[in-house]
C-alpha cells in the first residue's frame, strides 16, 4: 500500500515530445517510474524515449492500460488536456502546468465532479511515492524511503522538507505536491486525508502559504478525526504585505483569516505542531516522533 | 494586472453595460474640450472630474500639493478647468496610496449621473470574484452602496447577498431576477438591473476577470442602471488571449524596480527591510523571508528567480535588489534538484566578478545535487561570499550579518 502512485502505476505524459515532457519523462523513466507512453496530438504512431506516441489519451489508456497521467502541456492548453485525461478515465491526473487561466480551471473543477478522476496540481510538482515512482518535477534523490508523508503547496520548500527529513534520520513514503494556485484538484485537506489513511505513513508534515482557507480547512479536519498521526506544519509568507501577490498565483492575503498568523493559530489550536522557521521543519518532527 | 477606471468602462460598454459617460484626459485642453461635449450630450452643465490612479478612496484622498480632492463635481468650464489644472500632475494620497500618493497622470471628464426626476436615486453595491473554496464566481451585492464594502459586512452582514454561478450553466436568468429583486427594484429599473447584471457577467467571464467590482452601482431617477465607478483587476494568466487587453496596462502604476525585474522574468516584489534575498521557487521565498525575520533582520523583498539559476539571472538579481540603499546584506538560497548547485555557484561566482563592487555582505545556501561541490566553489573563490548548506547555518550567518 501507498498513496496515489506506487511501483505498479502505469503513467502515461500529456506533451510527451515537447522540451519540457521529454526531459522530465526521461527523469522519471530513469527513477524506475513506470512510464508507458504519451500523447501528443498529430505525433501518434511514432515512438519517443522507446514509448509510443498516441494522438488522444482515450488511444493511450486502451493500447497501454495508463492509470495515470501527468501533464506538461502549456498553460493555453492545459485545461483541455486534464479534462481529455478525466474523460478518457484515467483516476488520477497530475497537472505541473504554471499558469493556466483561473476561469478555466473553474470549469475543469466542475467537469471533473461529474468524473472519477482525482486532479493533482496545476501549478505544483507532482507527487512522488519514494522508492517506487516519481510522478514529477522534483529531484527524486532528497526522497528517502521511509515513513513521512508530506502534503505541500510548494516545490522548493517539498524538497526542503523531505531534505530535513532525511538528515532527521528519517524517510518519506509519498510527497504529495498539491499546488500554489487558488483553485486546485486536491485542497490540503484530502491529501491530508490520504495519509492519515495510509498504513505506511505514521507522520505528516503540511506546508501551506497565505491566501485561501485550505489549511484552515485540513486543520479542523485533522482535529475532528481525532488527531490520529502527529503533524508539523509550517506556513510560508508570515513576512507578506498584505494584497500583493507573492509569485504563486494564489499567494496574496485578502482579509483577516488568510495570512500566515491566522492559518498558524488554527493550526496549533488544532493540534499540528508548528514551527515558525522553516529551518526546523526536520527537527521538530525528529522531536515530536521520540516523545 | 489592474484597470483604470476608464479603461475599465470602455471594456464594459463592448458588452453593453450601461456607465456613466466620460472622457479620459491629460492635459487642461482636453479637459476643457470634454466638458463642453459632455455639455452638449447630457444637456446639462454639471460634470464630474475624477482622477485617474489605480487606488481607491479617491473622492475622499487629497492631492498633496493643493489639498484638492481627488474626485470633484463642478457646474461650469471654469470649475473644470480649476479642478483640472490642480489634478493633473498632482500627488493624490488616499488611505489606500499609502502617505506617498500617486501621481495622477489623467482624469476622467465624466456626465454628472445624480439629475433629478420622477423616481429616487439609489446606490447599490455589486461585484464579482472567485470564491476559492467552491471554486466558482460569486456575485456579491448590497443595498448599501457607495461605501466601503468591508465595513458594511462587519458592522451589518445581514445587508450583503451572494450569488454563487454554476461554470456550467453560468448565471441564469432567475438569478439576475433574484439580484433586482433584493436591491428592492420595480418596473424599468428592475428590467434594467437584470440586463445590467447579466452583461455585467458576461464581461467578467469574457475578459477573465480576477475581480470586477462596481461601486456604487447606481439607480438614476429615470430608472437607468448605470455602473458610476469601476474597479477591473485582470487574472495575469489570461493575458495571453486578451492582447488588446494586456496594452492597456499602465507600468507607471508599478515599482519601476519591479517593472525591471519582469524584463528579466524575475518575480520581484519590493519590501521595506535591510535584507535582500534571491530564491528558487515562490514557496520557499517566502519562507526565506520569514526566516530572515526570525534571525533579526527585515526582508527588502520577494525574489524567485525560478527553475533556472544562471550567472545571467543571478547577475539580474543582484543588480535589482542593490538598487535599494537599504540592503545591508543579501542571502542566496537555492534548493538545487535539476539544477546542479556547483553549476549555480560558478554563476553566482561569475556574477560577483561581472558587478566588482559589493560592499555588502553575501550569504549564498546552496543545497541539493552537489552542494558540497559548490560551498568548496564559493569558499575557494577568494570572494568575500559566505557559504551554508543547511537552512539554519544560513539564518545564523543572516543573524551575525545584521547584529
Amino acid at each position: 500500500m501507498s498513496v496515489l502512485v506506487n511501483k505498479s502505476s502505469k503513467i502515461l505524459v500529456q506533451g510527451f515530445t515537447g522540451t519540457e515532457g521529454t526531459f522530465h519523462a526521461t527523469q522519471m523513466i530513469e527513477y524506475g517510474t513506470n512510464v508507458v507512453g504519451g500523447v501528443t496530438p498529430n505525433k501518434g504512431g511514432t515512438t519517443h524515449l522507446d514509448r509510443p506516441v498516441f494522438n488522444t489519451v482515450a488511444d493511450c489508456v486502451k493500447a497501454t492500460g495508463a492509470d495515470v497521467s501527468i501533464i506538461f502541456v502549456p498553460p493555453a492548453f492545459a485545461a483541455d488536456a486534464i479534462m481529455e485525461a478525466a474523460d478518457a478515465g484515467v483516476g488520477l491526473v497530475v497537472c505541473i502546468t504554471e499558469g493556466i487561466p483561473v476561469q478555466d480551471m473553474v470549469r475543469v473543477k466542475s467537469f471533473l465532479q461529474s468524473t472519477k478522476t482525482r486532479l493533482i496540481g496545476p501549478n505544483c510538482p507532482g507527487v512522488i511515492t519514494a522508492g517506487e515512482c516519481k510522478v514529477g518535477i522534483m529531484p527524486g534523490f532528497v526522497f528517502k524511503t521511509g515513513r513521512i508523508g508530506i502534503v505541500s503547496k510548494s516545490g522548493t520548500l517539498t524538497y526542503e522538507a523531505a531534505d530535513q527529513v532525511a538528515k532527521a534520520g528519517l524517510g518519506i513514503s509519498t510527497a504529495i505536491g498539491i499546488g500554489g494556485d487558488p483553485i486546485i484538484g486536491t485542497p490540503t485537506k484530502e491529501a491530508v486525508e490520504l495519509l492519515m489513511n495510509d498504513p505506511e505513513t505514521d507522520a505528516i508534515v503540511m506546508i501551506g502559504e497565505i491566501g485561501g482557507g485550505m489549511e484552515a480547512e485540513a486543520a479542523n479536519w485533522i482535529k475532528a478525526d481525532g488527531n490520529r498521526k502527529p503533524v508539523v506544519g509550517f506556513i510560508a509568507g508570515q513576512t507578506a504585505p498584505p494584497g500583493r501577490r507573492m509569485g504563486h498565483a494564489g499567494a496574496i492575503v485578502g482579509g483577516a483569516d488568510d495570512t500566515a498568523e491566522a492559518k498558524m493559530k488554527i493550526m496549533s489550536e488544532c493540534g499540528i505542531h508548528v514551527v515558525n522557521s522553516p529551518a526546523d521543519i526536520g527537527k521538530k518532527m525528529a522531536e515530536v516522533l521520540n516523545k | 494586472m489592474n484597470l483604470h477606471e476608464y479603461q475599465a468602462k470602455e471594456l464594459l460598454k463592448k458588452y453593453n453595460v450601461p456607465v456613466q459617460e466620460g472622457f479620459a484626459c491629460s492635459t487642461v485642453q482636453e479637459a476643457e474640450e470634454a466638458y463642453r461635449q459632455i455639455k452638449t450630450q447630457s444637456g446639462s452643465k454639471f460634470a464630474v472630474v475624477k482622477a485617474q490612479i489605480h487606488a481607491g478612496g479617491r473622492g475622499k484622498g487629497a492631492i498633496k500639493e493643493n489639498g484638492i480632492n481627488g474626485v470633484k463635481v463642478g457646474k461650469s468650464l471654469e470649475d473644470i478647468q480649476e479642478f483640472a489644472q490642480k489634478i493633473l500632475g498632482g500627488t493624490l494620497v488616499t488611505v489606500q496610496t499609502g502617505p506617498a500618493g500617486k501621481v495622477v497622470n489623467k482624469i476622467l471628464v465624466a456626465q454628472d449621473m445624480y439629475y433629478d426626476g420622477a423616481s429616487e436615486r439609489k446606490e447599490f453595491y455589486l461585484s464579482i470574484l472567485l470564491d476559492r473554496s467552491k471554486g466558482q464566481n460569486v456575485i456579491m451585492y448590497s443595498t448599501e452602496g457607495g461605501m466601503n464594502i468591508e465595513d458594511v459586512a462587519h458592522d451589518t452582514p445581514e445587508k450583503i447577498f451572494k450569488e454563487w454561478v454554476h461554470p456550467g450553466g453560468g448565471l441564469q436568468g432567475f438569478q439576475a431576477r433574484k439580484i433586482a429583486f433584493n436591491l428592492g427594484l420595480s418596473g424599468e429599473a428592475f428590467k434594467n438591473c437584470v440586463k445590467f447584471v447579466t452583461n455585467l457577467y458576461n464581461a467578467y467571464v469574457g475578459l477573465d476577470c480576477a475581480m470586477l467590482e462596481i461601486n456604487p452601482l447606481f439607480k438614476a431617477s429615470d430608472d437607468k442602471i448605470i455602473a458610476v465607478d469601476c474597479k477591473m483587476s485582470l487574472d495575469d494568466n489570461s493575458l495571453m488571449r486578451h492582447p488588446d487587453v494586456a496594452a492597456l496596462r499602465d507600468i507607471t502604476e508599478e515599482d519601476p524596480t519591479e517593472v525591471e525585474a519582469g524584463k528579466y522574468n524575475l518575480n520581484f516584489v519590493k519590501l521595506d527591510g535591510n535584507v535582500g534575498c534571491m530564491v528558487n521557487g515562490a514557496g520557499l521565498a517566502m519562507a526565506t523571508m520569514d526566516m530572515i525575520k526570525l534571525s533579526g533582520g527585515e526582508p527588502a523583498n520577494f525574489l524567485d528567480v525560478g527553475g533556472t539559476a544562471n550567472a545571467q539571472t543571478v547577475e539580474a538579481g543582484f543588480k535589482i535588489i542593490m538598487k535599494d540603499p537599504a540592503v545591508k546584506a543579501i542571502l542566496i538560497n537555492i534548493f538545487g534538484g535539476i539544477v546542479r548547485c556547483d553549476r549555480v555557484a560558478a554563476g553566482v561566482i561569475d556574477a560577483y566578478k561581472n558587478l566588482g563592487n559589493i560592499n555588502i555582505p553575501i550569504i549564498v545556501r546552496l543545497q541539493g545535487t552537489n552542494a558540497e561541490e559548490a560551498k568548496k566553489l564559493i569558499d575557494e573563490s577568494g570572494l568575500k561570499v559566505q557559504s551554508a548548506i543547511l537552512l539554519s547555518e544560513a539564518a545564523d550567518l543572516v543573524k551575525k550579518a545584521v547584529a
